[in-house]
């Protein structure tokens, strides 16, 4: 197991703050994940964790290698492109999924929303 | 000095992306329907895949990235595979 390598000031704080930020930007996700009432607000809280959580502690990690090995090295950004490439692919899959079987269960989600949001705007 | 606050930032991150790992796997025994139990578990992953970052800068190795580069590869596959399942009941027709 190779040690840190000694970084200049300015690079090991940037890392340090990038690594903070994206860990607690993916732990709000999740808790939302957790907190949500329905599954149709639960599937938009862990993609806070792939959109800027993944940016962050990637972005970390390319400035730590780039640093101490006196190059640039990008090769995280593979990592951030294909996961925000999929993640809208996979969630409207399961977002789809999940409304054809409330509607196979007679549970017409989608009409429901219509109908509170009107109540909503015509003020009960 | 320095690599005392990059050691300590990246202990914090990573029981943070630990917490959130416990948070989604509550979510995945208890959520209530089978579409909630896939959505944790692609939030699993993701974060699986952030925690194996996080050990690639404390170790300094590279072989972390390929690592965490598959397992994006198999988020992906296991996501878009279990979300047909749902849908149609069979993953190859």
């Amino acid at each position: 197991m190779n040690a840190l390598y000694a970084l200049p000031e300015w690079a090991a704080i940037l890392v340090a703050i990038c690594l903070l930020v994206g860990a607690l930007i993916t732990l709000a996700g999740t808790i939302g994940l957790t907190r949500f009432p329905t599954f149709y607000q639960r599937i938009h809280a862990p993609t806070l964790g792939t959109s800027f959580g993944a940016a962050f502690i990637l972005l970390a990690s390319m400035i730590y290698f780039s640093v101490s090995e006196a190059r640039p090295v990008l090769h995280e950004l593979l990592i951030l492109i294909f996961v925000t490439i999929t993640t809208p692919i996979t969630l409207m899959l399961l977002a789809r999924a999940a409304l054809y079987r409330d509607r196979a269960e007679g549970r017409d989600v989608a009409a429901n929303a219509v109908e509170a949001e009107r109540g909503e705007t015509t003020g009960q | 000095m320095t690599s005392t606050i990059l050691s300590l930032a990246i202990s914090t991150s990573q029981l943070v992306l630990g917490i959130a790992m416990c948070l989604s796997c509550w979510r995945l025994i208890k959520g209530p329907r089978a579409q909630d139990r896939v959505l944790a578990l692609d939030s699993l992953y993701l974060n699986a895949m952030l925690m194996l970052v996080t050990f690639g800068i404390s170790t300094s190795q590279t072989i972390y990235f390929e690592a965490a580069l598959v397992i994006g590869l198999l988020s992906f596959v296991a996501t878009a595979a279990l979300a047909k399942f749902l849908m149609r009941g069979e993953v190859i027709e």
